[in-house]
């Protein structure tokens, strides 16, 4: 019982990390029909940048207060980030798709690298708040601190976008736009805008992802964002493209699945299972499990 | 006639690389119901999109004299076209508030809108996706209606709905119609006996007819073969 | 095409083939890109490498340039040809021949159920399936599927599994040839499809959908068949890497991988067959010799933030491509044909297809 309680609440912590990347990709392929293969380098860029920030401080990232700069550094930098890539290369290419997509990949490609190359490219470990490094006993197992703030981080994430979508103007445009942009254009309104709020908020959703991914992972690495990324993608996939209910169900489930099979099957073969899920969704339903039907 | 509201001279548009629009030219009159017929197929939904600038175009578009044929979409609503688009359009996971909010612009004839539609503010909070197609089509009236325009472009208004629904739509277009011009594509002959002062018949993506609407209904003859119809059997909703 | 170009384009290719094929007895040398003159062992080395990843890219043109499939998964069927032929060299010791077809078989039957599955769906969602395929292919990989695989350190090629004429530094001659021949082989297979029924079908498909449909043929077809020759023929490649490389490294089984072969064709320009072996021979380039660049003289003596850059490959590589697709969208290819003169009658259509990407993506639905 205690390792079924063990591995749920692990796999909601992980969980919770794809949710921060997939709902920004959720949101930005949803409304600008971009694939976003700069958004593991808006993690990865976030997370190093929060991290060195925190070596930097006088009593180090193990303090609370610390750790909350980190977060937030970690957050700004993956916003300014999307902020530029969106002002910069998306907006030229508006309504040619596929470079767009191109350009993301190169800017992926072309990050990562710089990360390697100022940063070095060997994991380092990552300064935390000594509490995190601890375990709390709930219901008979001893779990890991960081999975809660991973968790607790996610969850407000989630609350934060359902009250933008649901009661801000911009909202309106998106959830408005993920359905149908076209029409929303027609009735007078200038999308641009809200693709570069969505874009921001993708990248700083994925900035705070950054920072409490090496949490999780007690380390960064110049590889971190990439890793999660095709995870990200199939939870955005089955969840349904502009859903940000359906990423937060599907990261959920895709987590818990994951870990699951890691443990009680062959280690492995969890995440193969959830790439093999990823392909059954895409044949049976296109659209993602939530997404908008034809 | 008097300075048109709006002006096309040569309209090509192609979707997917099929040329669909090969020279279209015609005016709509600054006030009355200019409606725009013709077969399925010919090209009209296209050239309502093409004003609209939802396809690639080109040629020369004018509103009141100034071009559009290059604008964005949401520029050129914001001069002033209201857009109904065919098959309503309307979004179905936001409330029915929501998609007149989403639309709002200067909300002047909101008091219009209102005596037209008096179930829409009952239904306000309900999800726009959930009502019926004619409920559908008063949401998109509704949106576009709301504020001040220069020109209604509305496209197939009663397509798939009841006769006494139909009816409903034909009252709400000509009371927007008194002080509105608007290009009106239908296919419902009655509808655009009732509305329209002046006709624009399409065949093969270009204009073969222009004129006034009675005179086309007063030609049973020219009824048969521009657009293949007998006027004793309208075409009623399908 | 014309008189002119009809006598002039083969004539070129061919005279390029011969330059090749001569170069390791020649004495050319390029200080700075190659390591050494041309019949140096260490630059014949380079050489075979890049004849081969360009014709890997040669291969994914087949499938983005000519037909129009964005597939994020095209290096699984060349990691299948390194993979595979290496296991069934070293692990299950078979000679080189029966290796090479059944590596080979099985590539192309992958290709071909990895195809059908992915092309009941376009656009963005065949793009994420080939993606968790190739992941997927990744993952058996890294994980040492069956204790076959190697994991991280990947698997050695012992000598003892290889024909003599392939082995030891002297011969080093014979793999760089063997690898021009692949490439050779390659491209004129491709380009050759190209001209034929199937091959104008494939680009028709591309442009549009419906007048293929109109003709009586299934797109669907179409597309698999580009799939699964693409497909196989990458794994061909695969199998000339390992010889060339002498082992197998999981490294080509990543997503980053395939992206790249994205870069170097789009770098090429899409739908220029040349350009995308050009794209791959610099990326290769690039890629191996930027690192002995970096640590040299005038490079180390510059400021950190411009020495950092510049000593990564992929950053110069992501920054080209960026501003490629951004103000050159023709790629390598569309630069040069703007410098070449227009000739009038050249319909240009059996050379060359456009220089352009495929039209924006459409979900099925």
């Amino acid at each position: 019982m205690s390792t079924v309680v063990l591995l749920a609440v692990t796999g909601l912590g992980l969980g919770a990390l794809y949710f921060l990347v997939a709902s920004g990709l959720s949101l930005i392929y949803g409304l600008m029909r971009v694939l976003n293969f700069a958004h593991g380098a808006f993690l990865t860029v976030g997370g190093y940048v929060g991290f060195t920030v925190g070596k930097h401080l006088a009593h180090g990232a193990s303090s609370w207060p610390g750790f909350v700069l980190m977060l937030l550094v970690g957050t700004l930098t993956g916003a300014i980030l999307a902020l530029l890539t969106e002002l910069l290369l998306i907006r030229r290419l508006y309504e040619r798709e596929i470079e767009q997509v191109l350009v993301t990949v190169g800017l992926g490609l072309a990050a990562v690298a710089l990360v390697n190359g100022a940063w070095g490219s060997d994991s380092q470990s990552f300064p935390a708040p000594a509490w995190t490094a601890r375990t709390t006993s709930l219901l008979g197992a001893e779990i890991p601190n960081d999975r809660f703030v991973c968790i607790a981080a996610a969850v407000g994430v989630l609350a934060g976008l359902l009250i933008l979508l649901h009661r801000t103007r911009y909202g309106l445009i998106i959830r408005a736009g993920v359905e149908n942009r076209a029409m929303v254009t027609a009735l007078g309104v200038d999308v641009r805008r809200a693709f570069t709020v969505v874009f921001v908020i993708g990248g700083a959703a994925a900035g705070l992802g950054g920072v409490l991914a090496a949490l999780y992972n007690s380390t960064v690495s110049p590889g971190m964002g990439d890793a999660l990324l095709i995870y990200a993608f199939i939870v955005v996939v089955i969840g349904g493209l502009g859903s940000i209910l359906g990423s937060a169900a599907a990261a959920v489930g895709v987590a818990l699945l994951q870990q699951f099979t890691n443990y009680y099957a062959v280690t492995g073969l969890g995440d193969f299972m959830v790439v093999l899920a990823l392909a059954l969704v895409l044949l049976i339903r296109p659209t993602g499990l939530f997404g908008r039907t034809a | 006639m008097t300075e048109p509201v709006l002006s096309v001279r040569d309209l090509q548009a192609s979707i997917k690389g099929q040329h669909i629009l090969d020279g279209v030219s015609f005016d709509v009159a600054p006030t009355g119901v200019t409606a725009l017929l013709g077969r399925n197929g010919v090209g009209k939904t296209t050239t309502a999109k093409s004003l609209l600038g939802l396809v690639h175009r080109r040629g020369e578009i004018r509103l009141d004299g100034e071009r559009i044929d290059e604008e964005l979409t949401h520029r050129i609503v914001l001069r002033g076209v209201g857009y109904v688009p065919e098959d309503r359009e309307v979004f179905g996971r936001l409330t029915v508030a929501e998609n007149l909010d989403l639309a709002a612009r200067d909300r002047s004839e909101l008091d219009l809108v209102h005596r037209l539609f008096p179930e829409l503010a009952a239904r306000a909070r309900q999800l726009a996706g959930t009502l019926s197609g004619g409920q559908q089509q008063m949401v998109a009236l509704a949106r576009v209606l709301q504020n001040r325009n220069r020109l209604l472009v509305v496209d197939e208004p009663t397509k798939g709905l009841a006769p006494r629904v139909v009816s409903e739509v034909a009252d709400a277009l000509a009371s927007a119609a008194e002080s509105v011009p608007m290009l009106l594509i239908e296919q419902n002959l009655s509808v655009v006996a009732r509305l329209a002062r002046d006709v624009v018949v399409m065949a093969e993506g270009r204009v073969v007819h222009r004129g006034v609407a009675a005179e086309l209904f007063d030609s049973p003859a020219r009824l048969q073969a521009l657009l293949g119809v007998h006027r004793e059997e309208p075409e009623a909703a399908r | 095409m014309s008189g002119l170009r009809a006598v002039v384009r083969p004539t070129t290719a061919v005279a390029v083939v011969v330059l090749l094929a001569l170069l390791p007895k020649l004495q050319l040398a390029v200080p700075g890109v190659l390591p050494g003159p041309t019949w140096t062992v260490g630059t014949l080395q380079l050489l075979a490498l890049c004849l081969l990843v360009g014709a890997l890219a040669v291969t994914y043109d087949l499938l983005f340039g000519l037909t129009g499939l964005l597939s994020f998964g095209h290096a699984l069927y060349f990691a299948v040809g390194v993979y595979l032929f290496a296991i069934s060299l070293q692990k299950w010791h078979l000679a080189v021949l029966p290796a090479a077809l059944l590596t080979l078989g099985i590539g192309t039957v992958v290709a071909a159920l990895v195809g059908a599955i992915s092309l009941r769906v376009g656009g963005i969602s065949f793009a994420m399936v080939t993606l968790a395929f190739a992941q997927a292919g990744s993952l058996l990989v890294y994980r040492n599927f069956g204790g076959l695989t190697g994991a991280e350190e990947g698997l050695g090629l012992s000598s003892a599994k290889l024909p003599g004429s392939l082995l030891g530094v002297a011969n080093t001659r014979n793999l760089y040839w063997l690898s021009l021949a692949v490439c050779v082989l390659v491209y004129s297979a491709i380009a050759w499809l190209a001209r034929t029924r199937a091959g104008r079908l494939m680009a028709a498909v591309r442009e549009n959908e419906l007048r293929v449909q109109v003709i009586g043929v299934r797109p669907y077809l179409v597309r698999l068949i580009a799939f699964v020759v693409a497909g196989a023929l990458a794994t061909v490649v695969g199998m000339g890497y390992l010889l060339v490389q002498g082992g197998a490294s999981p490294q080509i089984t990543t997503s980053s991988f395939t992206l790249s072969l994205l870069v170097m064709v789009v770098l090429g320009g899409v739908g220029a067959r040349w350009g995308a072996l050009v794209g791959g021979v610099l990326y290769t380039l690039l890629d191996q010799r930027l690192t002995v660049l970096a640590s040299s003289h005038q490079i180390a003596t510059l400021p950190a933030a411009l020495r950092v850059p510049l000593s990564q490959p992929l950053f110069i590589l992501g920054t080209l491509f960026i501003l490629v697709v951004l103000f050159l969208p023709g790629g390598l290819a569309g630069l040069a044909s703007r410098l070449r003169p227009v000739d009038p009658h050249d319909g240009g259509e059996a050379a060359h297809h456009e220089l352009s990407y495929p039209a924006a993506m459409e979900d099925v639905t």
